[in-house]
């Protein structure tokens, strides 16, 4: 007796465009969908997962073909033709779905490989689908699985330790620069988008005051409400180094804005606290010749990018590792599931077993009136290993190695063995 | 006996350097615990090594050269372990076992007989002053070690190529924070040190100062560590500067104990 198939259906960032994502995604969250698809026929467990990078749909079921085709109308038949759901939608089955899971819980799937969000997204879907009550056996075991994956990837490789942005890489500079970045202070020179989002990180990582500098005051007000700090004119820059730490240029200047001398005046105030300049205006903001102060650090925008790029090859060697785990972990979870195939048979094979010596034992207490309970708890204790004795084997042959023997028949061999499938029952009597 | 224990504590700070080292560049968690324990038995072996040769010397045994550098090894080890049991410096162990692994080298090449004790040394000044000496000698090539991380770290950042040390040493504000520390137990330790040299010289010879060699390099490196306390403290001299400073004072320490003994005579010399 075959176990349920495993299907995935889904589009993601590589398949499918974003306007054609835009219309799949399940904006409204999980309650409905989930509900709706309570009523398609032939779903034994099911869940879905709804990213602004990927819509997946997850489910058992007896019978593949006929509820794969369910599942897409129901899910996308509103919102795309047909055409379009059979060109964009990839479909899984078992082993690959299974192993896609898996790579998409390990972030290797993502837009930004070893991304941590992915994981957090995937157990909140799973929450919704465990209080609907919606997964069963195989699909609790699956995703809790995932998320284990996921945490052996995190540790065993080093896939999402690296920055891979910009603005990640100027946060991780920053932190080894400084160590820990709580109570630190970031000054923004000019209120460029890119800084702007390098300033989100920091204060993300502990950065407690934010300063913002900018030509017109108006739109420095404006950004420092937005993090809670305080805006200062560009003519206060020098004057404002002795305070702050971490320094974000991106002004729309032509020339410099900074010279070394400047930096160097300040230094003695700050009682020679590091300074770390990120500049990442074109043309420059800054003097390259600040990075040869002492105590202070400069890095530009090409500094940046070849520490991404540096990043990047090293991730890449990562994500090799990673999905040999991923692997690894798939087909330990087919084993999982052929064994599922077996376990039927084996609850059988031991009922049986045990139904018989229950009987012989009885039999024989009947007749035996005088014996004490200590003897009466042995000769049981001998009756089962007896049976688990005999039945080690066959136990073995069904859950075993013995990869040239195909399942099926193996299965079959043991029941007629023991006719567990016989309607008079095995043997009652000898 | 304690020739045997001198034999076994070399051979683990062996295996904890390599495990350390293995573990720098693997980073593989289960190593470093292996490094550890390793580290810390043969700590506590080289301990048992110094106290069974007090026993067979029948004094403190920091007298003949062998003996010093011994000595300096495991004040090494054991202000690295006092040090750990505050604070953890990333990586820290790896450059702490390579230095005494180094010290107790040269502590093995060095004659290893018991020497009877000079009629001038037999005071219980002995053990306080040397040891105490020692021991800020211990702080002190922390700081120098701190000081070397540093500047490799410095180094990596400062260039923007990351190499080797870039993810395994930890943040350059840590490392001068290991650098203060250190200064600030092995500064006053050295103080005590040289205070106590100079009562029992004192005692012993009649005047608290005579300028031999000894002497006038202690007060050397003296001065150079009180220049670098000095305006790490005031002006917040830092980083770099810092690092560089503590490098150099330590190795007029290394002068003072070795180089003084070899090269200009005095009244220091007793043991060659």
């Amino acid at each position: 007796m075959p176990h349920d198939s495993i299907v995935l259906l889904g589009v993601n960032h590589k398949t499918t465009p974003l306007e054609v994502r835009e219309k799949i995604a399940l904006s409204g969250g999980y309650d409905e969908p989930l509900a709706s698809l309570a009523s398609v026929d032939g779903l034994n467990e099911y869940y879905l997962l709804s990213t602004c990078n990927r819509v997946e749909v997850l489910f058992a079921t007896g019978d593949p073909e006929q509820t794969k085709g369910r599942v897409l109308d129901l899910l996308f038949g509103d919102t795309v033709t047909a055409e379009d759901a059979n060109h964009y939608v990839y479909c899984y089955e078992n082993e690959e779905a299974v192993q896609h899971l898996l790579m998409v819980a390990s972030s290797l799937d993502s837009m930004i490989v070893g991304e941590a969000q992915i994981l957090g997204q995937l157990k909140e879907a799973y929450r919704y689908a465990a209080q609907k009550r919606t997964c069963g056996l195989i699909l609790n075991r699956l995703l809790r699985k995932s998320f284990s994956v996921a945490k052996r990837v995190r540790t065993e490789t080093r896939i999402g330790s690296n920055a891979v942005s910009i603005s990640y890489a100027a946060v991780e500079l920053s932190r080894k620069i400084f160590g820990q970045l709580q109570g630190k202070s970031v000054m923004l020179v000019g209120a460029g988008e890119m800084a702007e989002l390098a300033a989100e990180h920091l204060v993300g990582q502990g950065v407690a005051d934010v300063v913002v500098a900018n030509r017109t005051l108006e739109r420095a007000v404006k950004l420092a409400r937005r993090f809670n700090g305080r805006a200062v004119s560009l003519e206060e820059l020098v004057g404002q180094l002795a305070n702050v730490d971490i320094i974000i240029s991106s002004t729309g200047a032509s020339g410099l804005i900074l010279s070394k001398d400047e930096v160097k005046s300040v230094m003695r105030e700050r009682r020679n606290q590091p300074l770390f300049f990120i500049d990442i205006a074109v043309p420059r903001d800054l003097d390259p010749r600040i990075n040869d102060l002492d105590n202070v650090y400069l890095y530009d925008i090409d500094d940046l990018q070849s520490v991404v790029e540096m990043n990047k090859a090293e991730r890449d060697v990562e994500a090799v590792k990673a999905e040999r785990i991923v692997a690894e972990e798939t087909l330990k979870f087919k084993c999982w599931l052929d064994n599922m195939e077996v376990t039927p048979t084996i609850i059988a094979l031991r009922k049986e077993a045990e139904h018989i010596c229950r009987g012989e034992l009885d039999k024989t207490f009947s007749r035996l009136k005088n014996i004490s309970p200590g003897d009466r708890r042995a000769i049981e204790k001998m009756a089962d290993s007896i049976v688990s004795k005999i039945l080690y084997h066959p136990m073995q042959f069904l859950k075993g190695g013995n990869t040239r023997i195909d399942r099926c028949e193996k299965i079959n061999t043991v029941r007629n063995l023991f006719r567990l499938d016989d309607d008079n029952g095995p043997i009652r009597e000898p | 006996m304690s020739y045997l224990l001198f034999q076994i504590t070399f051979a683990a700070y062996f295996l904890a350097t390599a495990a350390y080292i293995v573990f720098f560049v693997s980073q593989k968690g289960r190593i470093r615990v292996i490094a550890r324990t390793i580290f810390l038995a043969a700590a506590i072996l080289h301990t048992l090594n110094i106290l069974a040769r007090y026993f067979e010397a029948g004094h403190t045994p920091i007298t003949s050269y062998h003996e010093t550098v011994s000595f300096f090894a495991w004040s090494i080890a054991w202000s690295y372990l006092l040090f750990r049991w505050r604070y953890t410096v990333k990586n820290f162990g790896t450059f702490v076992s390579v230095m005494t692994l180094l010290l107790m080298f040269m502590a093995a090449l060095a004659p290893r007989e018991i020497l009877p004790l000079v009629p001038a040394l037999q005071s219980w000044w002995l053990p306080v002053h040397a040891s105490i000496a020692l021991i800020a000698d211990g702080f002190l090539a922390l700081a120098c070690i701190g000081g070397i991380m540093y500047l490799l770290q410095e180094r990596e950042i400062k260039r923007k190529r990351f190499g080797l040390f870039y993810s395994r040493l930890p943040s350059l504000e840590a490392l001068d924070k290991l650098n203060h520390h250190c200064l600030s137990i092995g500064f006053p330790l050295m103080t005590l040190g040289i205070i106590a040299g100079s009562i029992w010289a004192k005692q012993a010879w009649g005047s608290y100062w005579q300028w031999d060699p000894k002497e006038t390099w202690s007060l050397i490196t003296w001065l150079l560590y009180a220049a670098l306390v000095h305006q790490r403290f005031t002006v917040g001299w830092r980083g770099r500067r810092a690092a560089i400073m503590s490098i150099v004072a330590f190795l007029a320490v290394l002068f003072t104990l070795w180089g003084v003994t070899f090269l200009l005579q005095g009244v220091h010399t007793y043991a060659a």
